[in-house]
């Protein structure tokens, strides 16, 4: 699918100061494109008014264009985020995390699928977030952001937190996956090496157009 | 760099095991760290390089005394010579042993940054050194105002850095202190550890990141599973054949600059993870 931002502007609080101006993007099917600003510019602000999480001011968002907020149901694009402690809840097992996938029960051959290539341990589903590692727990976050019907996936510094093999394990992952199922995914990364090796491209953003 | 300085902090076979609960009553004991020793001297910076869930930042919580309830600690840590007991640790614990830890959710959620960093201290000379270390970090007057959730994840990470570095420390413990900041703030905050080391501190740098690990410290020790696989001196990275164990030449090869894209694989990885847990049970 098609996700188009146009001219998207936003600040958190009423005269704030101004997150977003006019940023607009476009990503075709299957594309993989790569984002890069310095902290503070509004990149995870831009990824969850992708994801649908939050509206921005003025502006749009088109899936195969058509505005987002006209889905119904199951949000076609899926986000994952930075911190993976903060996007689980901390009181319940990790194997919880994973039904909150869109994972129906006629085809838990992709639910198995992901958590093998992504070597999440059937151990570790019935610990709680705080028990297991940084790592270990942003494997089930991207697990369950790859639901059967995620046509989209935004990846807001996902491997930020990680050791370089597993680093290396999960892009490798990510890249097939998303290849073989048609995929688009944002990429935000603070690393030109990583973004170069992964998307087809890479976007700045920087003051002239935020 | 001077390397034969005094010991400052002295880790000697370290072990942590957690308790953990499964259904009913059942018990069952995870040993997380294991037999882990190290040292870091005085103007030294060692970085131990893990990959994720090998103990890192037990080790520092350990250090610190912040354990978790349920988890039970074996050996000795010395500190510039003294056990480093209960007693010792609440008269250094923030002040000469300070750490910079790991999650962005260590900051009190309802505290202005700028009150955080200063520990709440509201007299000239600590709100000037505040001042001067967050714009050090680049970050204005209008950030000190606001609470953690009106900062980005990169800005909150800064203030993070800051509630640390603002004592005066004999030894300097960073668990993951860069994740979300951008190389230019990430070398900055590199560049004020190696500033701290030459002051005549020690540092302790906890990352799983060895390209930070590579441009900081003098000697890199890597852990997997808890134990500390291999210890070389920084320079030995840049020649794979100057490595020895085959997890730390797998981490060299697994650098994104090495990756190839057009390949069947971006680098050789995912086995080496089913040999390391073939080989230490995790």
């Amino acid at each position: 699918m098609r996700l188009e931002a146009k001219g998207l502007s936003f600040c958190y609080e009423r005269a704030g100061r101004q997150i977003l101006k006019s940023v607009s993007l476009a990503l075709e099917d299957g594309e993989r494109v790569g984002l890069m600003a310095p902290s503070g510019y509004g990149k995870t602000t831009l990824c969850k008014i992708l994801a649908g999480y939050e509206s921005a001011d003025c502006g749009e968002v088109l899936l195969d264009g058509k505005p987002l907020k006209e889905y119904r149901g199951y949000c076609p694009v899926q986000m994952v985020w930075q911190h993976p402690e903060l996007s689980v809840n901390p009181r319940r097992r990790l194997k919880t995390v994973l039904s909150e996938g869109d994972f129906p029960a006629q085809n838990d051959g992709l639910q198995s699928h992901i958590e093998q290539e992504l070597g999440i341990l059937e151990e570790w589903k019935e610990r709680y977030p705080s028990e297991v590692s940084g790592g270990e727990l942003q494997r089930f976050c991207i697990a369950r952001a790859l639901g059967e019907r995620t046509q989209i996936l935004i990846a807001d510094e996902i491997t930020t937190m990680l050791d370089l093999v597993t680093q290396a394990q999960i892009w490798d992952f990510l890249l097939k996956e998303t290849g073989k199922r048609g995929i688009g995914l944002i990429a935000v990364s603070h690393s030109p090496e990583l973004l170069s090796k992964i998307c087809h491209r890479v976007l700045k953003l920087d003051e002239t157009n935020i | 760099m001077d390397t034969s300085g005094k010991v400052i902090l002295e880790v000697r076979k370290l072990s942590v095991a957690f308790e953990q609960y499964g259904r009913g009553l059942k018990r069952k004991v995870i040993h997380a760290v294991e037999d882990l020793s190290l040292t870091v001297s005085e103007r030294e910076i060692v970085a131990v390089v893990g990959s994720s869930g090998s103990g890192k930042s037990l080790l520092a919580h350990a250090i610190m005394g912040i354990l978790p309830y349920n988890a039970a600690m074996n050996g000795e840590l010395l500190f510039e010579g003294r056990m480093l007991d209960g007693e010792l640790l609440r008269q250094v614990r923030g002040k000469e042993l300070v750490l910079v830890p790991q999650s962005v959710s260590y900051l009190d959620p309802l505290m202005k940054a700028g009150r955080q960093v200063t520990k709440g201290r509201k007299d000239e000379e600590s709100r000037k050194r505040c001042r001067d270390i967050l714009s050090r970090y680049g970050l204005d007057k209008e950030a000190e105002g606001k609470y953690p959730f009106q900062l980005s994840g990169g800005m909150t990470r800064r203030i993070l850095i800051s509630t640390a570095v603002i004592e005066q420390p004999r030894l300097v413990i960073a668990d993951e202190p860069t994740p979300g900041l951008h190389p230019e703030a990430a070398r900055r905050v590199m560049e004020h550890f190696k500033e701290i080391a030459k002051g005549g501190a020690g540092v302790l740098l906890i990352t799983h990141d060895l390209e930070l690990a590579l441009l900081t410290a003098d000697r890199v020790v890597v852990l997997y599973g808890g134990r500390a696989i291999e210890e070389a001196q920084a320079a030995a990275f840049s020649d794979e054949s100057q490595l020895k164990h085959p997890y730390t030449k797998a981490l060299c090869r697994s650098m994104p600059q090495n990756w190839d894209p057009s390949g069947d694989r971006l680098c050789v990885s995912g086995e080496i993870l089913a040999y390391m847990r073939k080989e230490y049970g995790r």
